[in-house]
């Protein structure tokens, strides 16, 4: 066990390393952010001086090793634009994007996965076939574009709720319908085949002959194993939503990580696009960790320690 | 272990009664079908179909709700016109030019690549198969919209960055289940027979293994097709895709979002041309994946 997670542990951080070795090398092999921060007319000492005070004149193996030793002291450099240290603007961002995920997971989940199970159970009827189209069409609309509807219908027309976001609660409705509706299609579909292949089982049967009431077959024995598959889709789901607000972020105006990244980018503000990457793809391989160690607890019978050679 | 339990769900055994009965899955293969092709046909033929020019500003019919016909001119715009006076079923059907031609050729380099890569990780093996298969890890274990973001943030937005954004980010796929297939061909008596008559690795890999792989290689392009154009649409909607002044879907919703108080059609109609595009392209895919690969399930 202690070796298992010692290993994929080891494997998380390998991932980041090689993400923020991937983002280093096509951050110094495209484009001159001097270029981008001075006016053209700059004569070149001053280009010079600046790019000097960066630290942009050295050798790349020197720029990327005095880089790495920044990561582990939690140093990711001064945003360009803000003059503030790059990592702390994203941290302040973190929570708010977080808030923003979750509720859109929590809306994912309590649309998608009574819907998948209704779904399976009702095999086959008009029901079903329904909960499945919806799912078909909630899985081809861009979450922005179902954050625009959600505005013309509810803002626009009905006065109920704002379109900008404050980060309030009220304002955080939208956000989080728009979010949780691509996802909850994908949990819908998912858990409603989990359940079907579950519901075949002769355990299923076994319960059913002992006379056990049709609920508590279905809650008790067929959801309980038919989660192991979809808890995997959650963290995944999870992991994208905090990806995936970013544009949803920019749609409701959502004080988020999101809509950093985008004006940095924008601003070719590197230390921020950076510590983006960094901070999101640590968050993101943190999930995927604390995934992988709850399946123990879903599922005994999933012996960690067999499973180490991939 | 993660992915582990991805490749237990993928080989989640289906029968036709999963999805509804056989007739039914070959009726919205037909449809997804149907709307790939009549959405092809209106980004080759844009210029004969398009009412109006879909870059002709007309200041004063600025905004019109559907159904406006021009006192001027008598010309008539079914959708709506935008915030320039600009014809928005006109731009919509040339927005699909671009939309698919990102689409289709972003993803064919990706499965090719993805495809050549996962073959030399299972034909020979090794080191090589190490490499590519730890880097297959890498990037899967990592949250696709960053990764996005990260490569345009540094490469600039802009149609080339798009498809290579596309590429690095959606290799992996095809890299893992053409590698898990190479494994098991290569067992085969074809390839040993191939083999002992005196085959280069070449000729065994690209004559007598790919065409076998191929189906399957088919199937996730389908399946990732409509993804793309999601991911293009949202690209280009927050500025970061393809330059403003070219008309696409993902621009057009992003002038929408401006408007909404005053032009609900203007942020309605591209987005509803994505969704059906990518219905389109996920029930072919289904489909295609259905006939050809039911074990591509995911």
């Amino acid at each position: 066990m202690f070796r298992y997670i010692a290993k994929r542990i080891l494997f998380a951080a390998l991932t980041i390393l090689g993400v923020v070795t991937i983002v280093f090398i096509l951050q110094r092999t495209t484009g001159d952010p001097i270029a981008t921060l001075l006016p053209p007319d700059v004569p070149l000492e001053e280009q010079a001086k600046l790019r000097t005070a960066l630290g942009l004149d050295q050798p790349i193996h020197v720029q990327y090793g005095k880089f790495l030793a920044g990561l582990v002291r939690g140093d990711l450099g001064y945003s360009y634009r803000q003059g503030a240290p790059a990592l702390g603007l994203v941290l302040e961002r973190v929570p708010s994007t977080f808030k923003l995920a979750s509720a859109g997971m929590l809306v994912a989940m309590a649309i998608g996965m009574p819907a998948g199970v209704l779904a399976a159970v009702y095999r086959g009827t008009v029901g079903d076939r329904i909960v499945m189209s919806l799912a078909l069409v909630g899985q081809a609309m861009p979450v922005y574009w179902t954050g625009i509807l959600l505005i013309l219908v509810f803002s626009v027309r009905l006065r109920w709720l704002p379109a900008i976001s404050n980060g309030g609660f009220v304002s955080m409705i939208m956000p989080a319908l728009a979010v949780g509706a691509y996802s909850a299609a994908r949990i819908a579909r998912m858990t409603r085949s989990s359940m079907l292949e579950v519901l075949r089982m002769d355990y299923v049967r076994t319960a059913r002959s002992k006379g056990l009431r049709n609920s508590a077959v279905i809650t008790e024995h067929a959801l309980r194993n038919a989660l192991i598959p979809i808890v995997t889709v959650l963290g995944m789901e999870f992991g994208s939503l905090m990806g995936g607000s970013v544009i949803v972020e920019s749609v409701f105006a959502w004080p988020g990580v999101g809509r950093l990244a985008v004006n940095a980018i924008m601003g070719r503000d590197y230390p921020v696009v950076q510590a983006v990457v960094v901070v999101v793809s640590a968050i993101f391989v943190l999930i995927n960790l604390g995934v992988d160690l709850t399946y123990g607890l879903l599922d005994p019978r999933i012996s960690i320690a067999n499973t180490t050679r991939r | 272990m993660v992915s582990w339990i991805r490749a237990l769900v993928s080989r989640t055994p289906q029968g036709a009664d999963a999805e509804g009965a056989p007739q039914r899955r070959d009726l919205s293969g037909a449809i997804g079908g149907a709307i790939v092709v009549v959405v092809a046909l209106l980004a080759v033929f844009a210029s004969l179909i398009a009412p109006h020019d879909p870059n002709a500003q007309d200041l004063l019919g600025r905004l019109k709700p559907p159904g406006w016909q021009s006192p001027y001119s008598g010309a008539r715009f079914l959708v709506g016109t935008d915030h320039l006076g600009r014809d928005v079923l006109s731009r919509i059907i040339y927005g699909s030019r671009v939309s698919l031609l990102v689409g289709i050729v972003s993803v064919a380099i990706t499965a090719a690549f993805g495809t050549i890569l996962g073959l030399v990780a299972g034909y020979y093996r090794g080191f090589v198969e190490t490499v590519i298969m730890r880097c297959v890890d890498l990037v899967m274990s990592l949250p696709f919209m960053l990764l996005a973001l990260a490569v345009i943030g540094i490469t600039g937005p802009g149609i080339q960055n798009l498809i290579l954004v596309v590429a690095l980010t959606r290799w992996a796929r095809y890299t893992r289940v053409i590698y898990g297939q190479t494994l098991s061909y290569a067992e085969k008596e074809f390839v040993e027979a191939a083999q002992a008559l005196g085959s280069s690795n070449a000729r065994v890999l690209f004559h007598h293994m790919l065409p076998n792989l191929l189906p399957s290689a088919v199937v996730l392009a389908t399946l990732d097709l409509g993804f793309v154009i999601i991911l293009e649409s949202g690209l280009s909607f927050l500025g970061l895709g393809v330059p403003p002044t070219v008309s696409t879907w993902g621009t057009m919703l992003a002038d929408g979002r401006s408007y909404l108080n005053n032009a609900w059609w203007m942020g309605t109609f591209p987005g509803l041309a994505i969704m059906i595009t990518v219905l389109g392209f996920n029930l072919l895919g289904d489909w295609t994946r259905d006939r050809m690969d039911p074990t591509l399930r995911v």
